[in-house]
């Protein structure tokens, strides 16, 4: 390389030191790349097309949110958690709810827990239905994302039904709902459930016997329970692997124990065991609405909260005229309320597994410290080193059916 | 030890470490134990490989400041016995502006980023880590965001000063 230019010519060639076919190249895939999906990157030293090393950065939409949540009422952290994984904001909202009630030790009504079963599993759905959507897209099949998208947005139309939003949803509220559902929600949960299986059908048969999906997809990635396990995963590519952890089953909340369902998994935990794990979940999931649906008709109808007033909010009308909901509306806004001191871990099935809060509360308006433990973040870990000795394809359609959710990468 | 309950956990463990682990408590049935930093890795690794106890599964670490307290430090692991479905959180209280404890990645390559988590937001070093780099702030961040004394918001900001709402 010490030769100058000017010597370079036909007949007086350059040697390189090193053979430029040994070299390996530096290549930057993200922070914003299409195939990414999100704000991350990773700088990968590849030999060809084949990755030989790579070094994950994250952080790039950090918003220090549990630094914030350190100076929040309870209720206001809601919207911080819608901003985690929010292709499943409701699932998150439940999670941190729930966390609030053991806290307190608030008893839920039957027909609740039921209705944020509904509103759980319709956005376990609605995340598959991304992750899945994706996948195919990555490998080049476009029309599979086209079909199943519709169906997302019929759930992000109910969610517009039972709280006025869609995407980051703030749902619920701590013991209970806000408001009961109505009937058009009603209705239209039960032609959800009716419309989506001819969909998903389809979906499956673009899919699961296509020969090209199956090249592209078996065998790529395969990751064995041990390795799982020691990089903690949880979720769909933990059970694609064979291990049957799932936290609805293992440590029911929202009475998951009186529903009868299947945890779905896989053997060899490859990309396209993923994509079979989160499909059936999705029939499961459609299988514990309609449960819920039929349980919801046996309790008394119209209760959508807990009878604790010091917690839930009273509606408008009483705060205007009726002077306890005046005092307890303005103690819940300010924080003043009385709370054990104490503190909690709960863990919810997220759609990309096992979301935890840990929460510990010395009595004052906010918490003393709270942490998310985001499956995201713990999954993606692993991503890095498994990637090295694959092709930066096979590493595309890795990432997407990790299905790493940047917010929730980076709280 | 037929169950694996809070109370067989613990009768156990004091056999095996006698006055090495202290327990806190069990705040909403969670067993809470105390352990020191010379400890915590032989502790970790005989609850993941001891036969009765199998907390194969490291759920999650993280740290807490209490800045009133001498030991203002707090590092906390949950384990998951995923066979039983129990699980167990462990605390250890350190000291000093720049505590350190040994690192739990030999037994768990997810406590990996976790650790460095840890370190980014509190400053707890994580000795023997292979790979201890701030993870999700900027690289030239010289403080620790998570510990109490430092501010939600920069003190020195001018934009939200009462008088430019003529208050």
């Amino acid at each position: 390389m010490s030769k100058s230019i000017s010597k370079i010519t036909h007949n007086n060639p350059v040697f390189y030191d090193n053979d430029p076919q040994d070299e390996l190249i530096t290549l930057n895939i993200g922070p914003t790349h299409p195939a990414t999906h999100g704000v991350f990157q990773n700088v990968c030293q590849i030999d060809g097309e084949r990755i030989v090393s790579g070094v994950s950065t994250i952080g790039y939409i950090h918003r220090a949110f549990e630094k914030i949540a350190e100076h929040r009422p309870f209720y206001q952290i809601t919207p911080l958690t819608d901003r985690l994984n929010y292709c499943s904001s409701p699932i998150n909202n439940m999670g941190w709810h729930m966390t609030v009630e053991k806290l307190l030790n608030i008893e839920i009504p039957k027909r609740v827990q039921y209705m944020r079963v509904i509103v759980m599993e319709l956005a376990r759905i609605a995340d598959h239905i991304i992750c899945n959507g994706i996948l195919g897209v990555d490998t080049g099949a476009f029309s599979g994302f086209l079909y199943v998208m519709q169906e997302r947005e019929f759930i992000y139309e109910i969610f517009e039904e039972i709280c006025g939003a869609r995407l980051t949803t703030n749902i619920g509220r701590i013991g209970g709902f806000e408001r009961d559902f109505n009937e058009v929600a009603f209705r239209k949960i039960k032609e959800f459930i009716k419309r989506y299986p001819p969909v998903l059908e389809e979906f499956e048969e673009l899919f699961v016997r296509n020969r090209i999906f199956i090249e592209r997809t078996s065998g790529v990635a395969a990751v064995t329970p041990e390795q799982a396990l020691s990089y903690s995963w949880s979720g769909p590519i933990l059970r694609a692997t064979g291990v049957d952890y799932d936290v609805r089953v293992v440590d029911p909340y929202c009475s998951y124990e009186e529903f009868d369902f299947e945890v779905p998994v896989g053997t060899s935990g490859d990309v396209y065991d993923r994509f079979m794990v989160r499909n059936a979940e999705m029939w499961q999931s459609l299988r514990i609405i309609g449960q819920a649906l039929e349980k919801i008709e046996k309790e008394p109808q119209g209760i959508f909260h807990a009878d604790v007033p010091e917690f839930y909010l009273p509606p408008k009308e009483q705060v205007y005229n009726n002077m306890e909901a005046l005092i307890y509306h303005f103690k819940i806004v300010m924080g003043e309320w009385e709370t054990p001191k104490s503190e909690v871990y709960h863990a919810v099935e997220g759609a990309n597994g096992e979301l935890g809060f840990y929460l510990i509360h010395d009595g004052g308006r906010t918490p003393y410290r709270l942490h998310f433990r985001r499956p995201s973040f713990v999954n993606y870990q692993m991503f890095a080193p498994m990637s090295s000795g694959m092709l930066i394809s096979d590493a595309i359609i890795n990432m997407s059916s990790l299905n790493v959710i940047a917010g929730e990468l980076d709280a | 030890m037929d169950k694996l309950d809070n109370q067989g956990i613990w009768t156990y463990l004091q056999e095996k470490f006698g006055e090495r682990v202290g327990i806190i408590g069990e705040p909403h049935g969670l067993l809470t134990i105390s352990t020191s930093k010379d400890d915590i890795i032989e502790l970790l690794s005989f609850l993941k490989d001891d036969e009765k106890l199998q907390f194969i599964y490291l759920t999650d670490i993280t740290a807490v400041h209490y800045p009133k307290q001498q030991k203002a430090f707090a590092v906390v692991y949950h384990v998951h016995n995923l066979y039983r479905n129990v699980r167990l959180r462990i605390k250890v209280f350190l000291e000093g502006e720049n505590p350190t404890i040994p690192t739990a990645t030999s037994i768990w390559h997810g406590a990996n980023w976790m650790e460095r988590e840890t370190y980014d937001f509190f400053g707890v070093v994580f000795e023997g880590h292979p790979d201890l780099r701030r993870i999700l702030n900027m690289d030239d961040l010289d403080v620790f965001p998570m510990r109490k004394e430092y501010p939600l918001e920069d003190p020195n900001r001018v934009d939200k000063k009462d008088f430019y709402f003529g208050r």
